[in-house]
């Protein structure tokens, strides 16, 4: 096939791609992926602190828990969690042949932002005692 | 064909383990949400024994074996996509999956320790 030896025009000027939302969504799955596989050893770590008899765990979170920078790591986390369980949800459609229009795509990829961002908000507010 | 060490196999099955393993987290975090709203972090008594649980702790380390493989391959793909140079890429990958097989020990201990 002629056409797959063609030469390809390249243009990867990474600060210079205008990204469509999928695209978008795209990265941010890889980059929320690989963000929490490198905090896995501090989440099983509170995993075994939550689930420790002795509650030294529960001091240190109550000291931890208001501060700002804290807040803004934790709710990160959520977000991250989110936004890869939603966009991964949006690729299982896609494989079923769900939403692969152009129209369909993009509105996929903007519920899959709208719902990650709404949700971490909620967790965000419940979390401050807000709701 | 030219294959490399490091390569991802050349097949359907890590698509398809990429999938299964998404699903069976999907199911269990939908499992978790039911279960803290109806109360199984209200106390710490209550959490532990919930997670003691022996469905829970079936479900919890099947949740956990397949977040690790998921990463696996998920983590995988991005040093191959990036990471050109063979020998820095297998070294990745050797780290990576002992960071994991780690992980997956840890987490059986802690839930079989309750």
């Amino acid at each position: 096939m002629p056409e797959m030896t063609k030469p390809r025009p390249k243009f990867l000027t990474l600060y210079q791609i205008r990204l469509p939302l999928a695209g978008f969504v795209s990265i941010l799955h890889r980059i929320s992926g690989a963000g929490l596989f490198l905090l896995l050893p501090l989440l099983i770590y509170t995993l075994q602190a939550s689930l420790d008899p002795q509650p030294a765990g529960v001091a240190a979170f109550q000291a931890i828990k208001g501060n700002f920078f804290f807040q803004l790591f934790l709710f990160g986390l959520c977000w991250a969690y989110l936004h890869h369980f939603c966009a991964g949800i949006r690729y299982l459609l896609l494989d079923v042949h769900v939403g692969i229009e152009k129209a369909g795509s993009h509105k996929s990829a903007m519920i899959v932002m709208l719902v990650s961002l709404s949700l971490t908000a909620l967790i965000a507010l419940k979390f401050m005692g807000v709701m | 064909m030219k294959r490399i060490v490091v390569g991802a196999h050349y097949g359907l099955k890590d698509w398809i383990a990429q999938r299964v393993t998404a699903l069976v987290m999907a199911v269990f975090t939908i499992l978790m949400i039911a279960a803290i709203a109806g109360g199984a972090t209200s106390s710490a008594e209550a959490w532990r024994g919930f997670m003691s649980h022996g469905a829970i702790r079936i479900a919890s380390f099947l949740f956990a074996v397949s977040l690790f493989y998921h990463a696996w391959i998920g983590i995988r793909d991005i040093w191959m996509d990036y990471v050109k140079p063979a020998g820095l890429r297998l070294a990745l990958h050797v780290l990576t999956a002992l960071a994991l097989i780690g992980y997956a020990g840890w987490t059986l201990q802690i839930l079989w320790r309750l």
